[in-house]
Order: C-alpha cells, then sequence, then structure tokens
C-alpha cells in the first residue's frame, strides 16, 4: 500500500472507530459518577 | 400523553436498536463504492464533514422530537406543531412503500445464503441471477407473472418481522437486535478478516484508500459525501422518531446521536475494508486492475460476490453463507425498524391495537411486495428505489428541517429538551447546521435531481415505467401525507 494510503486509512479508523469508543466511554464514564 | 406507552428495557437496547435500523444493505453495497468514486481515501474529509453537519444533527433533531413529544412521526409531528402532520404521514408512506421491495432484496439474500453450501450458482453467477432466480424479464415495464421460488423466503421474511413486532417493543424489536447486531459484527468482522488474507486484499486497500485530492474541490463529491450520510443513517422517514418515542423520560439524547452516527459509520467502514479486500483479491485472480472489477448495489451483492467466494482457496459454502446471512442481519434488523414506523402511526391514528396494527400494515405491504417478485420486478423496484430515495426521503428531509428550524422555529425548545437530559450538551453549531448548512445542501441535492432527471430518464428506463413506478409513486406518498392528516386525533392524544 502506498504511503498516502495508509496514512488515510488509519486518519479515518481513529477517526471513526475512536469516535465511537469515545462516545461509548463517555457512557460509561457518566453512569459510574451518577453510581 | 399516552403514560402506558411501550419503552425500551434499557439504553443499550435502544442504541443496539437504532444502530441496527442504521446498519443495512447500503453500509455494506453503497458505502464502498461511492467512497471509491469520489476520491478514496480524501472521501473521508468531506464524509465526516456531512456526518458532522448534517447526519448527527437531524438525529438529534428526530431523537428529540420524538422523545419530547412520545408518539409516531405523525402524532410527534402534530404535537410539536398542528400544521405538521402531513410531514409525520408523507414520512410513514415512504417507510411503507420502501418495506414492499426491501423485504424482497432480504428474501433474495435468505435464498443465497442457502445456495452458498454447494456454490449453487455456479460459474455464471450473472446468469444464475437474472435468470434462474429472478426470471427477469427481457425488457423493463414488462411486469409478467409471479416468480414462486422468492414466496418461501419472502414468507419467512414477512413472517419474522411481523411476529417480532406483534411481540412490541421490548420483548420484540429490542431482543432481536440485542442477537443479531452483535451476531452481524462478529459475522462480518470475520469476512472481513479473511478477505485481508486473501492474495491481492492490499491492492483492494490500496485502490480503496489512496487519497485522490483533485476531487475534493468538486461539488459532486460533497453532493455524494451528503447523501451517503443521509441515506446511510435511517433519518427523514419517521424511523428515529418513531423509535425515540419509546425512551423513557429521563433518557439521554445528544450522546445515544453520536454513538448511533459513529456506530453506522464504523460499520461502513468495516464494509468497505472488506468489500475492497475481496475485490483485490477478485481483479489478482482475473489479472486486472481494481478499477475494472468494482461495482455495488444488487451486482455486487449477488453477482460479483459469488464470483469472488467461487474463487476462495477453500470453505466457500461457509464464507459465502456468512457473507449473505450478514445481509439478511442487516436487512432484517432495518426492515423491521421500517414497519414500525407506520405499524406505530397506524395504531394510534386510528385506535387499535398492536396486533390488529401489526396485520393489518404487514398484510398489505406483503401483498404489494408480491409486484417485486415477478419477472419484472427488479426494474420496477430500481425505479421505485430511486425515486422514493431522491424525491421522497431527501426532500421529505428538507421540508423537515426548513419547518423545524425556519417556520415553526422550534429548534431552541428541542436544544434545551436534549440538553437537559443529555451527558453532552449541544451548542450554537447545532442550530446553524440545521438552519443554514443542511437546507442548502439538500436544496442543491433536490435541484440536482430535478434538473438531471429532466435531463432524461433514470437509467434511460421507459418513460411509462418512471411516470408510474417513480413520479406517480414520489407524488402519491404527498398526497397520502395530506389525506391521512386529516383526520382529527382523539382529544386525550392531543
Amino acid at each position: 500500500m502506498s504511503g498516502s494510503a495508509i496514512t488515510m486509512m488509519i486518519v479515518g479508523m481513529v477517526i471513526i472507530w475512536g469516535g465511537l469508543a469515545a462516545s461509548i466511554y463517555n457512557v460509561v464514564r457518566v453512569s459510574k459518577k451518577s453510581s | 400523553m399516552d403514560n402506558n406507552r411501550q419503552q425500551w428495557g434499557s439504553r443499550y437496547g435502544f442504541i443496539l436498536a437504532a444502530v441496527g435500523s442504521a446498519v443495512g444493505l447500503g453500509n455494506i453495497w453503497r458505502f464502498p463504492a461511492v467512497a471509491y468514486e469520489n476520491g478514496g481515501g480524501a472521501f473521508f474529509i468531506p464524509y465526516l464533514f456531512a456526518l458532522l453537519t448534517a447526519g448527527i444533527p437531524i438525529l438529534i433533531m428526530e431523537f428529540t422530537i420524538g422523545h419530547k413529544y412520545r408518539g409516531s412521526s405523525p402524532l410527534s409531528l402534530f404535537r410539536m406543531n398542528k400544521k405538521a402532520e402531513w410531514l409525520g404521514w408523507w414520512q410513514v408512506l415512504i417507510a411503507f412503500v420502501i418495506s414492499t421491495y426491501y423485504s424482497i432484496i432480504i428474501a433474495w439474500a435468505v435464498k443465497y445464503t442457502v445456495y452458498s453450501f454447494g456454490t449453487q450458482w455456479g460459474k455464471d453467477p450473472g446468469g444464475f441471477l437474472f435468470g434462474s432466480v429472478l426470471k427477469l424479464a427481457d425488457k423493463p415495464g414488462e411486469i409478467g407473472s409471479l416468480v414462486p421460488g422468492i414466496l418461501i423466503p419472502l414468507i419467512i421474511v414477512w413472517g419474522i418481522t411481523l411476529l417480532v413486532l406483534y411481540r412490541g417493543v421490548s420483548k420484540g424489536i429490542e431482543k432481536l437486535n440485542r442477537i443479531f447486531l452483535p451476531a452481524l459484527v462478529i459475522m462480518f468482522t470475520i469476512i472481513v478478516i479473511r478477505a485481508l488474507t486473501l492474495d491481492g486484499a492490499v491492492e483492494g486497500l490500496n485502490a480503496f484508500f489512496k487519497p485522490n485530492w483533485d476531487l475534493i474541490l468538486d461539488g459532486k463529491v460533497w453532493v455524494a459525501a451528503y447523501g451517503q450520510i443521509f441515506f446511510s443513517l435511517s433519518i427523514a422517514f419517521a424511523i428515529m422518531i418513531t423509535y425515540s418515542s419509546y425512551l423513557p423520560k429521563k433518557s439521554d439524547i445528544n450522546n445515544n446521536a453520536f454513538i448511533t452516527a459513529f456506530a453506522n459509520s464504523g460499520f461502513e467502514l468495516l464494509a468497505g475494508i472488506g468489500v475492497f479486500a475481496a475485490l483485490g483479491f477478485m481483479a489478482k485472480q482475473q489479472g486486472v486492475a481494481v478499477d475494472e472489477v468494482v461495482s455495488s448495489g444488487i451486482g455486487l451483492a449477488f453477482v460479483v460476490f459469488p464470483s469472488i467466494i467461487n474463487e476462495f482457496p477453500g470453505m466457500n459454502g461457509f464464507f459465502g453463507g456468512l457473507f449473505f446471512l450478514s445481509l439478511v442481519f442487516a436487512g432484517m434488523t432495518s426492515l423491521i425498524s421500517i414497519v414500525e414506523t407506520y405499524v406505530a402511526a397506524v395504531q394510534e391514528k386510528f385506535q387499535i391495537s398492536r396486533t390488529k396494527a401489526v396485520l393489518a400494515g404487514g398484510l398489505v405491504a406483503s401483498v404489494i411486495s408480491l409486484l417485486f417478485a415477478t419477472n419484472g420486478g427488479l426494474y420496477l423496484l430500481d425505479v421505485v428505489d430511486y425515486f422514493i430515495n431522491n424525491f421522497g426521503i431527501t426532500l421529505a428531509g428538507l421540508v423537515e428541517v426548513v419547518l423545524v428550524s425556519w417556520f415553526f422555529k422550534e429548534l431552541g425548545g428541542l436544544q434545551k429538551h436534549a440538553n437537559d437530559i443529555s451527558d453532552l450538551r449541544t451548542g450554537t453549531w447545532w442550530k446553524f447546521c440545521l438552519s443554514f448548512i443542511t437546507p442548502l445542501v439538500l436544496g442543491y441535492m433536490m435541484f440536482d435531481n430535478i434538473r438531471q432527471n429532466l435531463k432524461e430518464n433514470y437509467e434511460s428506463y421507459p418513460a411509462e415505467l418512471i411516470m408510474y413506478a417513480g413520479v406517480f409513486v414520489a407524488i402519491a406518498v404527498i398526497i397520502g401525507g395530506i389525506l391521512l392528516s386529516v383526520k382529527r386525533w382523539k382529544s386525550s392524544q392531543m
């Protein structure tokens, strides 16, 4: 794979899957705080 | 308002159902080709921009409308503003039309799951699909007769759908999504891992992710990104309003919307990786470049993928079965949400039991879906799908956003409602996106749709087919929406 393709693959994964992980983490964090 | 309204069993159950609704056939067979054709890796820029400025804001808006007004789409919109009910019915009728042909595609996927064992499609999957399975008519516009082979899978699809809906929100819809969605993710991940280990996969991934920065300056790429987000997230056709109306009073809205949107995009990204790894393998086998094998839609799923599975070095039947079963699971969780929109609407408007609403709505839709199980069904499906998406969902979404933002001036109230109960708070950007960015983009998309279709018929189909399956259907759902809003609600529902 070319360097630019690898870069965009990583960028896409980090933003989209990272965004999902961050929103789920926020739910867990808030529920722990309220309990 | 109804204090006995059905509710989701848990926040997790609602999120799974919302994600299950959003994740459908289009995530697997539309997104990869759209991304590839519109800049590859560079497409992530307009895609993410569209997600943050249209997808998530509209999702928050629809979640809030459903949660605040606690009714199906027509009832929630009526409670928001008495002049908005017709929009809710328009959206419900769009959903009704979509359910009639979406069920057929899932039925094909059921058949192909069985065909996978022994790769029964043989060496010519295209001939098998159009000849043996669909018995496709020679010309678009010819209906022909019913193709009997599709009846049993179609009965199974509608049978499961109606049974799940009969059981209700938490015991039916939530329970199904708790099983189907994790299973879908596991199955598809197995397929993706296998695809990544195939010879040629790296070339496929390179073709998918290599950025073509020149295309970023092309307006059509941004329109494609907004279109993909819009069609992928199950917004603007009553689903998210209906689903969120079953949330308990103290429920998060904003963070749920972020999770739903990112989960949907996350699955699309996974699908893109899997599809292009497989296409890279196929290109290598055939000794051609990846761009010569890229396809999308029904052709990708039922012709190209069987060809790819034929070339697998081993366990062809297993991986074929997994792929088509993934289509079935993705389709079913979406179909259930689509049908729920009109079950809920009819139940509330006509004050009938859920059982009667499921039977009435489901029976009518399943009988109409037989039209798409005829020799000419695929042509009919193609036209109806194109018009209901581009002149139904897109137009209804534009009207919804403009009415809520500019005519009913509800954004402030909706934002306060959502922010008061959510973990995350939205700021001015949310109102700005819904007031300006989304209407401008959707308005341009509508203008472009109209311009293109005035210039030439979609896929150069005969004018008669375009008129009765496209234009007539798109207009009928608007008129139907207006007519259904004439009947008054019971005073206790207002």
